[in-house]
């Protein structure tokens, strides 16, 4: 099950876990990260809708199914998620962000307090800087970006349960996914990652509960990198989590729920 | 810069999806002889049937060492995952079953193995599926046979018994143009020799019963799905994104971008036609991929020095290979299969019927049986056996001649078999 909303004109899809989405029980955004959509989040956002919450798993703009260009900027995709909130009839939410879409959310929860619950930051990192090599590639060869970033992103060739089952190739379902992005979606992601630096500016403004997952294993976001989000957000809870990458949201899409579900409303 | 490179398809072949058991550090995959799993607790048990979480419940729906199989062949495959089946028949059964109901049309080659033929010619037209069958080299006649109820294209990466080479790029585009999958049999040729995916091709079957597990003791099959195809543009596949009722009123392609045609073939072919395959069939075939392409190179090295001989061979009336630049398809070849086209193929022995018969009774290493792609070396008549009731006019017709003799080229010492080809070829001239 579904939303189609109206965002400045453009058409934003949202997957909403299975369920008719009911505003009135608390409210949980997913935002997935660069050159991804919702269906990142598949089993974490399909269990929070059964589970007493009403779930958003956004398509940022010009991803998965939502139309419009991407925006460039980080705060631009705050502001975005925001509208979404207005146009779905809810007044606060909680937001779970991977990578990209962790910035997203922190920023969005610095200018808009009184709307963010609470705070999941996922996979993430300040500054989230990108490899010149890689922004060169995002830019003039996506399909050997996409290797990098496949490859970066997961910590082993074989993982359990599977991601979204059994059976599941797990770099190879983020392989196609990457690959089913509009051209030139890549580019505008990443920029928007290394661009952003208002990270630990946000951080002073934030007053929602915040929660971090990081992958042990990562090594696009890795732990280190997100010590600076850490040192300046005093109250954080911090999770690790053994043996998983980037990808934490395949990789140990267990571990990943039960730190959810420890603190999400 | 140079992109960092992924993992080769060798130490795919060993380590993707398998890790050394957390519990009791068992480097080989363990074989999971078990029908059902254990709940942590009543939400635990809610969430994995509601594919709210992933994990096993039962081992007609997923098994663990099932599934390592699974994410194996999706990773040498370049797919993004399978789902293993009881035989390679029923692996072609699922993917026509999720994809086509009553009404629907399937367009084939006809260039087909017997055992899919007659599932498309008579087993599924029982059922209100329509096939029509053309000649896999002609493209127009792929073209212009697709209906408003077609739902899959089907062909073989190597016909049978012609081994016509599959132009995968441009059935594919044909397929593409009208929104419609191509699904292709790669048994003959392994992930190894040709990734169909690579070409454009949407889905794949494997018989593994043959040179996936190479041993020739299991029979099973794989469907590996390319993740690329869009059903939701499509538009012909309700199946996939329109809520199931038989699923929670799931829609599959809303729940998965990239996996939703693996989801709905899971939750409702596997689930209730019941096809799965044994772990320990599961086990046996991860056997064999380990060494796949070790044995793939010694198949077609054997069979390269085989056919060389029979070209050479005053009994022989011709040699039906991709590599010789008589065939037809060899151009295709060069480029589509350049380590090589399989170990599997046809010659045309002087004197037709009985020539053939006094061939196969006098050879000693090569088995007779019906079955390819075993580490030893087979051979068959289809004069004689598959086609017994043929007159001439009619095996023609099929594409054999009353002389023509396959063979599967296995692992043995070259020479033996040439050996063994020898005498036989030189019994069976004899009046
Ligand atoms: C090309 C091809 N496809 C499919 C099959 C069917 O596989 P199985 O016997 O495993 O059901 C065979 C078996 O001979 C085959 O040769």
């Amino acid at each position: 099950m579904a939303m189609q909303l109206d965002i400045h004109g453009h058409a934003a899809w949202a997957y909403t876990g299975g369920k008719a989405f009911n505003p009135t029980l608390p409210v949980v955004v997913f935002i997935h990260g660069a050159e991804h959509d919702h269906s990142v989040w598949a089993l974490q956002s399909r269990y929070l809708a059964h589970h007493g919450r009403a779930v958003l798993a956004v398509d940022l703009p010009g991803h998965g199914r939502s139309a419009g260009a991407p925006l460039a900027r980080i705060e631009a995709l705050a502001d975005w998620v925001v509208a979404v909130l207005d146009a779905a009839g809810v007044a606060t939410a909680t937001l779970v962000g991977h990578s990209m879409g962790s910035l997203i959310a922190l920023e969005c929860a610095a200018r808009h307090p009184q709307r963010i619950a609470k705070l999941a930051l996922v996979g993430t990192a300040f500054p989230m800087r990108v490899a010149d090599e890689l922004l060169n590639a995002t830019r003039d060869d996506e399909p050997t970006a996409q290797q990098m970033v496949n490859l970066w992103s997961h910590s082993a060739l074989a993982h359990y349960p599977g991601n979204p089952g059994p059976g599941f190739w797990v770099a190879g379902v983020n392989r196609r996914l990457m690959e089913r992005q509009r051209a030139g979606v890549m580019h505008a992601d990443f920029t928007a990652c290394n661009d952003y630096s208002n990270g630990l500016e946000a951080c002073r403004s934030i007053v929602a509960p915040v929660l971090l997952v990081l992958g042990k294993r990562d090594v696009m976001t890795p732990p280190r990198a997100a010590q600076d989000l850490i040192g300046a957000l005093p109250n954080a809870r911090v999770v690790q989590i053994e043996g998983a990458g980037h990808a934490i949201m395949a990789e140990k899409p267990d571990e990943l729920l039960e730190a959810l579900r420890a603190f999400v409303p | 810069m140079t992109p960092p490179r992924s993992p080769g398809f060798d130490t795919l072949s060993l380590h993707a999806g398998q890790q050394p058991d957390p519990t009791t550090g068992a480097r080989a995959t363990p074989i999971f002889q078990t029908a059902a799993y254990v709940f942590r607790d009543t939400d635990h048990a809610a969430a994995l049937f509601n594919m709210e979480r992933a994990g096993h419940v039962y081992s007609r729906i997923s098994n663990p060492t099932t599934a390592v199989l699974e994410e194996r062949i999706a990773a040498l495959d370049g797919g993004v995952g399978a789902i293993a089946t009881a035989s390679g028949q029923a692996a072609l059964h699922l993917a026509i079953a999720t994809l086509a109901g009553a009404g629907s049309h399937v367009l084939a080659s006809r260039a087909l193995y017997g055992g899919s033929h007659n599932l498309l010619d008579y087993t599924l037209r029982r059922f209100g599926i329509d096939t029509t069958f053309v000649d896999p080299r002609n493209l127009s006649a792929w073209r212009e046979a697709i209906r408003p109820n077609t739902r899959v294209l089907f062909a073989e990466t190597l016909g049978n018994p012609g081994l016509d080479v599959l132009d995968i790029a441009g059935v594919a585009e044909i397929a593409h143009a009208a929104g419609l999958p191509l699904l292709v049999d790669g048994t003959f040729t392994t992930p190894y020799l040709l990734r169909p995916f690579d070409f454009g091709a949407d889905l794949v079957c494997h018989s593994a019963t043959k040179f996936l597990g190479g041993h020739g003791v299991a029979i099973g099959g794989l469907l590996v799905d390319s993740g690329a195809f869009d059903w939701e543009r499509s538009g012909r596949f309700p199946e996939l994104t329109e809520p199931y009722a038989g699923f929670h009123g799931m829609d599959f392609q809303e729940e998965s971008t990239v996996a939703a045609f693996l989801l709905r073939a899971r939750r409702e072919g596997l689930r209730d036609f019941g096809a799965c395959m044994a772990p320990f069939t599961a086990f046996q075939l991860l056997q064999g991929i380990e060494t796949l392409s070790l044995r793939m190179d010694r198949h077609i090295a054997n069979t390269r020095a085989i056919v060389g001989f029979l070209c050479e061979h005053k009994a022989v009336a011709s040699v039906n290979y991709p590599e010789l630049p008589t065939h037809p398809d060899h151009q295709l070849a060069k480029t589509m299969l350049p380590k090589g086209c399989g170990a599997v193929f046809t010659f045309e022995i002087q004197g037709g019927r009985a020539a053939g018969r006094k061939f196969i009774e006098t050879l000693r290493l090569f088995s007779h049986l019906a079955n390819v792609g075993d580490a030893k070396s087979l051979v068959i008549h289809p004069a004689s056996t598959t086609h017994f009731r043929l007159d001439d006019a009619a095996l023609r017709a099929a594409g054999i001649g009353p002389g023509t003799i396959r063979l599967s080229i296995g692992l043995e010492d070259s020479a033996d078999l040439i050996d063994d080809l020898a005498l036989a070829l030189r019994a069976s001239q004899k009046p």
